[in-house]
């Protein structure tokens, strides 16, 4: 055992240094120089003012917005989780049928899309599916002042299909299309104006 | 449903056409044979060996003393990883002050990071500054995964080896699956996460303003280098706390595919690489073909509960075509997250990138099951498939004893020496798992960290052993498994359940590599046939179905049946 202390500390040494320090630091600088926008967390700036990130959800209250689904995070970019509830869960039962409830007296459609009751995993899910964004169509429309058709034109403007056809399901980012939405309908003048460029990075690379 | 399917076809299909080629590769590498990466890497070969006093060529290890590498090695790893966690307040790279880790949970992550667990009681982006994550977590990453298929490799030149004392220089190994495997394998994986989104950044959490003018703190990190390894590596620790759900970690149906191949990858590898270096391409077949009839058993059954859903919600105004999509992440749906599940618990990995807590009953108990039949349905890089091969010997023995005949496997005599140590192996799931889970769910502090009331409660204590045991580190993450009682138990499991594993497998390896290689005759019972396959997975089920059922029947099972009668706790 003893003749092997000598390596073992050696060896831990040398490997530290070269998959502990030289190789992150190397990708960190790769990654910098050819992926800039994506290193760094593809954020979204509009009026030069950080405005989140396409890759976390925030979250959205207003009637006037399209809703993410809820987040056990709260929606807190820095302490990701799920609600971790059990599928027979007393607490699940009535958190679901609370939301559906709600849901369903905000909306005009009905059924609701399982997605927009259920908590995602990481509570950061940025899309909802696109039957949820069609479900929230008749209400947007209506506190924006908007028709229903050019609403729903903008939800299949946003729909992200299988990748490759294939892979994947399709999905709406919720802050692409409240940006889309603020372009076409202003929600609140004049510091929402458009004009300024979104920066809008495409997910989907 | 139709595109869940073809998913699941074209997954296999690649992970087969890329761990065949791989497990050649790799052949290559532990034979010490000339590879395309040699001309660049046998200078830093030889720097790593002569540092360590290596001589290059004659170097070969008994048994016992490549064990007492392994841990020798495995023990200055520990240490030092548990310093840099309790010491992380006053290191470097520690944008956001997060102070050191208490003592328990030091020693729970130090264990869990050196056996290849991965097992979190951490949460990642609220817990682990940057240095910990690159120099501390990182670093183990690589090296518990190289220790793995370095013991791998081991393992199998003792089937091979003709009245030999040796069975290889842990050392070499060591340096040689790092730099030839794991490394190359990670710098173009990590590069292509970072292009489809996964940050790399050593910058403060950003904070924005939302659109209806919130504040929002979200975390960043050297991301895309650890998630590389994690996955590679059958690691599964994740940067953030949700771990694979969060869109930084995986943040395309994309990545999701390639993290899903990269779990698989290299233990898909090893049974080819077996049969390359036993020389006998159709004994690697066979045990890859067993591997992957429990996978699609495993899958079916995970994804056919998933994409029903939840009947709580039947009398709910709630559309449910989507399945049940508690804990799931839009962008994978049922289908990818069932996949995910059945191949990160297939693999020791332990990555999830959905809630397991919130499956339906069966879809958990399907990647519960993997863990606990010892995971050696691919399982851990290299870990796996010594695994598998105690079974292999298991098997030949049980088929040995039908026909009254000394069982051989490859040409070596199993005897009873090798049984024996096997079967002690074998002893180390019950005792993880049924002993510490009913400990835990008897001892009152250890009893306070279930979350959820009712059957759903036991599953939580048997899933957190069968992981912890199993080396494979996913969780029911309800379990509040951050207490000292269980940073100290699930870190003996984790330690129980890797080195009862190794230094037994290597005497086996020993014990078989000095023994003489008999012709076959008449006699023999092929182990490449599709009669040894339905065999191996016939006691493979029959162990693990004895030992766990009466468990799973009070735990999932139950639940089951509730959930079926829409009752809740």
């Amino acid at each position: 055992m003893l003749s092997q202390i000598r390596p073992a500390l050696v060896m831990i040494t040398m490997m530290t240094l070269l998959t502990g320090v030289a190789y992150p630091l190397a990708m960190t600088g790769v990654s910098q120089v050819l992926f800039a926008d994506q290193a760094n967390g593809s954020l979204l700036t509009r009026e030069g003012k950080a405005i989140g990130s396409t890759l976390v959800a925030q979250a959205f209250t207003d009637p006037g917005y399209f809703q993410p689904r809820p987040s056990a995070a709260n929606y807190d970019g820095a302490s990701s989780t799920g609600s971790n509830l059990g599928p027979t869960s007393a607490a699940l039962r009535q958190r679901i049928g609370a939301d559906a409830t709600r849901l369903a007296s905000e909306n005009p459609s009905m059924p609701v899309p399982v997605d927009l009751v259920t908590t995602s995993g990481s509570g950061l899910d940025p899309d909802i599916s696109p039957a949820a964004a069609s479900f929230q169509v008749p209400r947007i429309a209506k506190a924006r002042g908007l028709e229903s058709g050019q609403v729903q034109r903008l939800v299949w403007e946003n729909v992200k299909g299988h990748t490759f056809g294939l892979l994947g399901e399709p999905r709406v980012n919720v802050l692409a299309l409240n940006l889309a939405l603020d372009a076409v309908a202003p929600r609140r003048a004049p510091a929402t104006q458009p004009g300024e460029p979104v920066a809008v990075n495409s997910t989907d690379r | 449903m139709a595109s869940d399917i073809l998913q699941f076809i074209l997954y296999c299909v690649l992970l087969t056409a890329l761990a065949w080629p791989l497990g050649l590769y790799m052949a290559s590498v532990f034979n010490g044979e000339r590879t395309f990466l040699t001309p660049i890497l046998a200078p830093v070969e030889g720097l790593f060996a002569s540092a360590c006093g290596v001589d290059g060529q004659k170097c070969d290890q008994h048994w016992t003393r490549y064990a007492l590498s392994v841990l020798a090695f495995n023990a200055a790893g520990w240490l030092m990883l548990y310093a840099v966690l309790r010491l992380q307040g006053v290191l470097p790279w520690n944008p956001q002050g997060l102070p050191g880790l208490s003592p328990d949970l030091a020693f729970n992550t130090a264990v869990s990071f050196v056996t290849n667990t991965n097992w979190q009681a951490y949460g990642g982006e609220t817990t682990m500054s940057y240095f910990s994550q690159m120099v501390g977590l990182t670093v183990q990453n690589f090296v518990s995964a190289a220790t793995g298929i370095a013991v791998g490799a081991a393992v199998i030149r003792g089937f091979f080896g003709r009245e030999t004392r040796g069975i290889g220089n842990f050392w070499i190994d060591l340096i040689r699956s790092v730099l030839y495997v794991l490394l190359p394998l990670s710098i173009l994986f990590g590069l292509f996460l970072v292009w489809q989104g996964v940050p790399q950044n050593l910058t403060h959490y950003v904070d924005v303003t939302t659109l209806e003018g919130a504040k929002q703190t979200i975390a960043q990190g050297p991301a895309a280098s650890q998630i590389a390894i994690k996955q590679l590596g059958t690691n599964g620790g994740g940067f953030f706390n949700a771990n694979s759900a969060v869109p930084y970690e995986n943040p395309t149906p994309l990545t999701n595919f390639v993290e899903m191949l990269a779990i698989l990858l290299i233990p898909a590898a090893f049974p080819f690489m077996f049969g390359r270096m036993v020389k006998d391409m159709r004994q690697g077949i066979a045990i890859f073909a067993a591997m992957g009839i429990l996978f699609l058993a495993a899958l079916g059954l995970t994804y056919g509960s998933e994409i029903q859903g939840n009947p709580v919600y039947a009398e709910m105004p709630v559309d449910q075509t989507a399945g049940n999509m508690e804990g799931k992440e839009v962008r994978f749906g049922v289908g990818n997250s069932a996949l995910w599940a059945s191949a990160t618990t297939a693999a020791s990995n332990g990555s999830v990138n959905a809630m397991h807590d919130s499956f339906t009953p069966l879809g958990a108990l399907a990647p519960m099951l993997q863990m606990q039949i010892g995971e050696v349905v691919f399982g851990g890089v290299g870990s796996g498939f010594y695994g598998m091969l105690l079974f292999v010997v298991l098997t030949v023995f049980i088929a040995g004893l039908m026909v009254g005949r000394t069982p051989e496997y490859l040409g070596k005599k199993i005897e009873a020496r090798e049984v024996k140590l096997a079967v002690i192996t074998f002893l180390v799931m019950p005792l993880g798992v049924l002993v510490f889970g009913a400990m835990a769910a008897v001892i009152p502090t250890a009893l306070a960290s279930v979350q959820d009331a009712g059957p759903h409660g036991l599953s939580e204590i048997l899933y957190a052993y069968s992981s912890g045991t199993g080396n494979n580190g996913s969780a029911f993450a309800g379990f509040g498994a951050n207490t000292p009682y269980h940073n100290t138990m699930i870190g003996i499991a984790m330690l129980l359940g890797r080195y009862v594993f190794i230094v037994p497998m290597l005497a086996i390896a020993g014990s078989l590599a000095a023994k003489k290689t008999v012709p076959a005759s008449a006699g023999t019972f092929p182990t490449h046939s599709p009669l040894f396959v339905g065999l191996l997975v016939a006691v493979i089920l029959i162990i693990g179905g004895l030992t766990f059922f009466p468990a799973l029947a009070l735990g999932p099972i139950a639940e089951h049946t509730a959930m079926l009668a829409g009752q809740t706790f």
